[in-house]
This record gives C-alpha cells, structure tokens and sequence, in this order.
C-alpha cells in the first residue's frame, strides 16, 4: 500500500535556461570575487582595482558556463538531482580548466595555477548549488500553499451549485446534454485535484476552457457571447495549470452575469518569438465591479506565475473602453 | 392553491423549480403565476400576477433579490417572499438572523413544498427584516401604487425633504412622496447624501454652490444652490460647520 510520503517536493536543480537564475549566478560570482578581492588588499581602491582585473578574466568564463548549462539543462532535468550536481561540477570544472589553458596560451601568462582555478571553479559552483538548493527549498512551502489554494478557491462554489442545478433542469429534458455537462464538470474537477506543480500542455488547458464554457453556456445561454481566437496559440507550449481558466471564469463571473443584456467575452492566446500571450477581455460592468474576489484570484495566479518563472512571467490588467482585460505572458517552454 | 412567481436569471434554473413545482403539486396545489429574468422584470410583473408567494433569486442582473423584495414589501397584497440562492454566506447569515425563507440550489421538492406551505400561511414578511438583512444600499427608492411600482434612481435624487408623514424626493424632472422615514434615510445613504437641515438631505453631487440671504431685519443664512433646479434650500446654523467642511472635502 502506497503511504503518504513526508517529503512531497523532490529536489531539483534550478532551472538554468531562466533569466533570473542567470542573474542570481553573476551577482553571486561577481560579489564573492569582491569579498576576495577586498580580502587579499589593503584599501578599497586597491581592491577594487583587483576585482576590475579578476572580472575580466572571470567574466567571460562564466558566460561560458552559464550558456553550456542552459544548453545542457534538458539532460540535466533527466538525471537524478546528486548526479545532476556532480554532472554540473563537472561541466564547470572542464569549461573552467579549457578556458584556463586558452588564456595562458593565448593571452596572458600571469592567471592563477590551473590547480587553483579548478578548485575555485568547484568550489563556486558547490556553493552556488547548495545555495538553489536552500533558495528551492525555503520556497516550497510556498509552492504547498499555491496547490491548497488551487484546491479551494479555483473554481467557486456559487459555479459547481448553479451548474449542478442546471444539470438537474436538464436531466428530463435532454439527459444526453445532462451527460455531457457532466462529463464536463467531472474534467474540470479532475485538473483541479491534479499535481498543481506540474506544467500541462497549453492543447490541455485551452481544452479545459472549452469545457468550462459550454457548463456555462448552459447556464447564461445567449447572454454569454465568447470568441475565441486560438489560430495562432502553440499547442506545445507548456504553462502551470489551471491559469487560464480562473481568468475566463472571473470574466464571466464579473463582466457577464451581472449584465441583464449579452456579454462579450474574447480569449485570445498567440506565440510572439519565445513568449506566450494570452490576453482575456470582457465587459467591465461598474455595477457587478471588480471585486475583492477577483483581485484574490488574480493575486493567486501571480504567485504561481512567479514561482514557475520567477520574473519571466508577466500579468497585467487594465480597463480601457468599457473593458477589463488581463494580459498574461509567459516564456515559451516545450515537452 | 398557492400562485407561485419565479425570478431566476438562469433558464435552467427557472425550468427545474417549473419542474419540482409540478412535482409537488399534489402535495401543495400550486400554480406558476409568472416568471422573470432580472429584478426590474420582476418588478414590473410581479404586481399584476397576483402571485400569492415569489421564489427569489439572490444574485440576479439589474437589481438584486434583497432590494427587489424591499421594494414589492410596499405593495398592498405583497407575496411572501422564499429567497434561492446557490451560495452566499453573508445573504444566508442575514436571512437566519432575521427570519427569512430561503432555499439552496440545488433545491429539494420536499424542502420546496414545507417553505411554500410555511410561506402561504405567514404571508410577505416585514420590511424592517428586510432592510437589516440588506447589506448595502439601495440603488432606487420606491413608490407603490396599485398595481404599479415607480422606482426613482437614488443617482437622480437632487433632494429629499420630509414633510408630515411623508418625505419628498425630487428629482430634476418631478417630485414623488414616499413614505419613509428621513432618519433610516440618512443612515442608509450617508455616502451621496448630506444632511443640510433637520428636515432636508441634499445629494452632494447635486450641490453647485451657496449663497448668503437674508440681512436687514432677517436673520443672514446660507441657502445651497442646486445643479439643474431653480429652488434654493435654506441650510440650518447648526448643520453649517458641516456641511461646508463636507464639501470642502469634494474634489
């Protein structure tokens, strides 16, 4: 019998190919040559001038090694997390000792030994590993918090009783259109109580908004109008789930029913170079507002944006026209 | 038999209670007197359908269920009122707090058939429950005339000024008599509304300025200067300070 495991997040190595971990990497490396430099020299000015002179030969090493580590982290994320460390080392330490032989033969003479430039360059990166490491896991709480959150505020219970009661209304009357919206429901539910930390496939997810629309066509029938404009959405791209649909659901929640008359609802979901667009558009009603709730939801899918993609997510709303719309943005990630 | 008046905003919803109704027919004799989508329909044809009990969703377009109910509570023969909602935790405290009929969806046909026997005998409820299970003010006041509820937008209200039992709302346009009282009046609407006088609250936005009367015998005092009306209404010595701090406020 399967028990319930304590540790519910593996570890895993930080994901090379995102900015913002290329970032942490140079500030990391940069300031630790400073508390060298500041170290072995008396005065700042002298140290700085040190610093100046081991960046430049720092530098372009770990440019080198960042770049190779991206390029690697597809074989990386299929290794298991030690060996993926020790694989990591190693790329570090033969880039830093190839990179060490061309400078001394070909620039100048006067770098430190090849011996202490390895175990510099192991050194570092041992450091900067148990530093992710920590970084990982001081987040995953966080990342507990966002799948509870996914669980309990995703779908609102005004939408599961109102669409069971028009499932009842329809059982009579039409039992196969019954079956389908159940079938429909029971997807739904299903993604909900899925592993909100794995990535689903933007082909699942737009899936997943068509269903969620035609439970509430049932309910609104003409007065929800929504248009769809996928032409240009990458089937393939990869995003955190359940991220589109709270969206088009609090877009028909504020921005249609609350209107006596039809609303106009657009999705829209375009690939532009290596990012992923979606933009959701509705009516912007002052009356119904955009309440507390919304701003929640929002809030929510932020967070969850941030710690798939740290800062190489973007959500954004504005109201302009007589419309509320929210634009997300994503990096392009693929199976 | 009991003559049943749906509002739901929902088709689905709408057709199901149809359908418990019949379901429970033999039970509790009932009829469906009329239906409507929004509040405002339900204004409008409620009064004529002699409709004996009103199922009354909360959440609807154009008005709500709690403030569509304070308005019909003024009608001479008002229905009795069972609220449905699917889920709404503040509506469903208030409603407990204040002995309203309410239902969930999705509801039961036996739940349904003791809340319109229960509803039949007890009759509209009262309209002080009513108001404190709202949780927000009115967006209309209302007139009840026969057959026929006027609803005057709280937006277009310039002033409301109590005279002997009644309060008179003006508008722009016209002057409607309402009965209720200046003070609950107040309290409901502090936000747009400014008390000017003992008897008079001004909407704020409809202040365009103040003018000094009076002098010689009389005594001088400051009179508000409506947006779109001729009439000028006196303020009082007592309420000056405030107002005049109340607008200074106004950006």
């Amino acid at each position: 019998m399967p028990s319930i495991r304590q540790t519910a997040y593996p570890d895993v190595l930080p994901d090379f190919r995102n900015l913002a971990v290329m970032a942490r990497v140079l500030v990391a490396v940069n300031a630790l040559a400073l508390t060298g430099a500041l170290y072995t020299t008396t005065g700042v000015l002298a140290a700085l001038e040190h610093f100046v002179y081991v960046a430049a030969f720092l530098e372009p090493l770990l440019l080198i090694q960042l770049v190779a580590l991206s390029a690697a982290s597809g074989l990386l994320a299929r290794v298991p997390y030690w060996g993926a460390c020790l694989l990591v080392m190693a790329i570090a330490a033969v880039l830093a000792g190839t990179y060490h032989g061309v400078v001394r033969a070909f620039l100048v003479q006067s770098v430190p030994s090849l011996g202490r430039t390895l175990a510099l360059a192991i050194l570092v990166t041992g450091f900067l590993l148990a530093y992710f490491y920590l970084h990982t896991k001081a987040f995953s709480p966080a990342l507990a918090e966002a799948r509870l959150q996914a669980l309990q505020a995703r779908i609102r219970p005004h939408f599961l009783f109102n669409s069971l009661n028009a499932v009842l209304a329809l059982i009579r009357r039409d039992p196969k259109r019954a079956e389908r919206a159940l079938e429909d429901l029971a997807d739904l539910f299903r993604t909900l109580m899925a592993d909100a930390r794995q990535f689903v496939r933007l082909a699942d997810e737009i899936s997943l908004l068509e269903r969620y629309a035609d439970i509430e066509q049932l309910r609104l029938g003409d007065r929800l109008r929504i248009t769809w404009d996928l032409d240009a959405a990458p089937s393939d791209a990869l995003l955190p789930p359940m991220v589109l649909q709270p969206l088009l659901e609090n877009a028909v929640y504020h921005g249609v029913e609350p209107g006596t008359g039809a609303g106009d609802v657009v999705v829209r979901i375009e690939r532009r170079g290596d990012r992923v667009h979606a933009v959701i558009e509705n009516p912007y009603l002052e009356a119904g507002g955009q309440r507390a709730g919304n701003r929640m939801a929002l809030e929510n899918i932020r967070e969850r944006l941030a710690l798939f993609f740290d800062a190489e997510a973007r959500l954004e709303t504005r109201i302009a026209n007589g419309r509320y719309r929210v634009d997300i943005e994503i990096p392009y990630r693929r199976t | 038999m009991i003559r049943v008046f749906i509002a739901d905003d929902e088709a689905p919803a709408r057709e199901r209670l149809r359908e418990l109704l019949e379901d429970i027919s033999a039970e509790v004799p009932n009829a469906v007197a009329g239906e409507a989508r929004n509040g405002l329909e339900a204004l409008e044809r409620l009064p004529a359908s002699a409709a004996h009990v009103l199922l009354l969703d909360i959440r609807m377009p154009g008005m709500d269920g709690l403030e569509l109910a304070r308005h019909l509570s003024g009608l001479e023969e008002a229905p009795a009122v069972i609220f449905v909602t699917a889920h709404d935790k503040h509506a469903i405290e208030a409603f407990e707090l204040n002995a309203l009929d309410y239902l969930l969806k999705p509801v039961r046909a036996e739940r349904l058939a003791s809340a319109l026997k229960k509803a039949a005998a007890t009759g509209a409820p009262r309209r002080e429950n009513l108001e404190r299970a709202a949780g927000a003010p009115r967006e209309y006041l209302s007139v009840a005339e026969r057959h026929r509820i006027v609803l005057v937008p709280v937006r277009d209200i310039l002033f409301l000024r109590a005279e002997q039992k009644y309060v008179t709302v003006r508008t722009r346009e016209r002057e409607h008599l309402i009965e209720e009282s200046l003070v609950a009046l107040e309290r409901e609407f502090s936000g747009p509304f400014v008390r000017i006088h003992r008897n008079c609250l001004v909407a704020r936005a409809a202040i365009r300025g103040f003018e000094r009367t009076g002098g010689g015998d009389e005594e001088a005092h400051w009179q508000v200067v409506l947006d779109g009306v001729t009439e000028r209404l006196p303020v009082s010595r007592r309420q000056w300070p405030a107002v005049r701090e109340l607008i200074a406020e106004r950006p």
